[in-house]
């Protein structure tokens, strides 16, 4: 796993264009447009702080806290900044500042993955990670998966197949099988149970689950 | 989660003069934030050293392994020569928790972990470990606890980890900015509860795990370790078995039988390894070793089943150390 690259080529020339991206969501076709205009303006009004923030940090150690300070955040291809305490937990910062409630949270313990997002393209359990400890991280969530108001591939073969019933699982099952994509564009079934094998979907729709991601599999093997 | 403040730290330097009373270090922060949101452990101060780049690596050494303790519990399962020559260990961190938890939980804080028991994880019981005198476990739900060795507290050692380093007869490397570095044997490391219920290894306050040790196995030795839960994944163990073995031919020369969730420290069974050594490993040979490693259990009022479980999971392990049995695919993880 590299370091500080964009998720992807596909990802790398994101746009800050959020109203194409909001059509793709339940929450933000609820929610409309008028309340992510006002928290981009909050966030941009914290910027001002970034500075103070990292001046009278000694070498090699930076503080934090306990009272919120403003972090950034480098999320889908954007910076993002927020005011956050060091106690914030990614998930939270995602949902909770950003409004980015594609991730879930469920167990809040790393039990259920419903939380997975990437970091440097590699799935975690975005509930067991500080925010501050996703500083100078890429981070991927559901909402990065779909570019240009194209939905990803597997979100796609998620719809086809059925996979999914609550549907409260679903994010973090997509960002877990789609890592896997990334690093293998052909697995076997015994490849794909494992990498979701930290999603719980209580459910129980696993079978159409592997059903839609080997099928964006042998989609991939018959363009290649 | 309580209130903390944090020192991200990027070299250890800094990280240990950070250390200063009543912080606590935090690496991959599973086990840590777990315990934070249990409301058991409220530190005000985290030493962050997540960031530290030195203490992350891999490096074969002339006479075994260092393993920096920030590896990530993914990095040495996908290790090809801890696949090959040191596979208990890659079978311990490959089946540990989920495939998220191995990409952020590091070796150090593995070994590190603290002790399964459901009432010691509850802020709402106030138990032997926490400085009081009763232990809920005993006449409460103990189905998951030790079955033997347990003493005073039949909580399970948690780290899977340990379980292949004991085999491997690993050294814990602890660093303090007062004293330097010290090396502690894993066999050392952890303190049974009857010599101290308060503290679960030797680790100082003041001290960070920088590394762990492990000597280059003789020449014939084949490993394994594996794990049986009531989940396929993310559940900790409720028998577990590592296997070490040194083979001359078809012949054991050494055996090494260690296993997890027993007892509160993670041990050794000399009687199955006494069954294992100068012996052909057959499936006999295997049962009977599964069998002599209950010696001395005293399941508690719901766990006797463990004693029927462990014997199957070392037989199993010792015959997958030895080539003759593929990976179990009812073995958790």
């Amino acid at each position: 796993m590299t370091g500080n690259e964009p998720p992807s080529d596909r990802h790398s020339d994101r746009s800050a264009n959020s109203t194409t991206a909001k059509k793709l969501t339940r929450r933000g076709f609820l929610k409309g447009a008028g309340i992510t205009a006002a928290s981009t303006a909050l966030i941009e009004g914290v910027q001002g702080f970034q500075q103070e923030a990292l001046a009278a940090t000694p070498e090699h150690v930076k503080e934090y806290g306990p009272e919120a300070a403003p972090v950034t955040l480098h999320i889908n291809g954007r910076e993002h900044t927020v005011r956050i305490e060091p106690r914030t937990t990614l998930a939270e910062a995602l949902r909770v500042e950003l409004g980015m409630t594609g991730t879930k949270i469920s167990c809040d313990r790393g039990v259920c993955s419903s939380c997975t997002v990437w970091l440097d393209k590699m799935p975690v359990n975005s509930c067991m990670t500080l925010a501050v400890d996703a500083v100078d991280h890429q981070i991927t969530t559901i909402e990065g998966l779909s570019v240009d108001n194209e939905v990803h591939p597997l979100q796609e073969a998620f719809v086809r197949h059925d996979a999914m019933q609550c549907g409260f699982c679903t994010p973090g099952m997509v960002m877990s099988s789609a890592a896997l994509l990334e690093r293998n564009p052909h697995p076997s079934e015994a490849d794909v149970r494992m990498a979701v094998s930290g999603n719980l979907c209580r459910c129980g729709t696993y079978p159409k689950i592997f059903a839609a991601v080997l099928d964006v599999s042998s989609h991939q093997a018959t363009k290649a | 989660m309580n209130s903390f403040s944090l020192a991200d730290c990027t070299s250890l330097e800094s990280a240990l003069s950070e250390l200063k009373s009543g912080a606590v270090v935090k690496a991959g922060g599973v086990d840590l934030l777990d315990r934070m949101k249990n409301g058991t452990d409220t530190p005000t101060r985290l030493v962050n050293i997540r960031r530290i780049s030195e203490l992350r690596g891999i490096h074969e050494t002339s006479d075994g392994l260092t393993i920096g303790a920030l590896t990530t519990l993914a990095e040495i399962a996908d290790d090809p020569t801890i696949r090959s020559q040191y596979t208990i260990l890659s079978d311990a961190c490959g089946h540990a928790a989920t495939p998220h938890i191995r990409n952020m939980a590091t070796i150090g804080g593995n070994v590190l972990q603290e002790l399964q028991c459901w009432y010691f994880r509850s802020a709402e019981f106030q138990c032997i470990r926490k400085g009081k005198e009763q232990c809920f476990a005993f006449s409460g739900l103990n189905q998951y606890h030790a079955i033997m060795d347990y003493g005073g507290c039949p909580s399970v050692a948690p780290s899977s980890g340990a379980v292949a380093l004991l085999a491997l007869n690993g050294t814990i490397e602890l660093t303090s900015a007062a004293r330097g570095k010290r090396m502690v044997a894993i066999k050392d490391f952890y303190i049974h509860p009857d010599a101290n219920p308060h503290r679960f290894n030797v680790k100082a306050d003041d001290e960070i795990l920088t590394a762990i040790h492990i000597p280059q196995p003789a020449p014939g030795t084949r490993s394994a370790y594996q794990k049986y839960g009531e989940k396929e994944s993310h559940d900790w163990a409720i028998a577990d078995a590592g296997i070490l073995l040194e083979m001359d031919g078809d012949q054991c020369k050494r055996a090494v039988v260690t296993m997890g969730a027993a007892s509160p420290v993670v041990r050794r069974s000399q009687e199955a390894e006494a069954v294992l050594t100068g012996k052909r490993i057959t499936e006999q040979t295997a049962r009977a070793a599964g069998k002599a490693a209950m010696t001395g259990a005293m399941p508690l009022s719901m766990n006797a089943y463990k004693v029927q479980l462990f014997p199957v999971a070392i037989y199993r392990t010792v015959l997958l150390a030895a080539g003759q049995m593929e990976r179990d695919p009812s073995a958790a993880g």
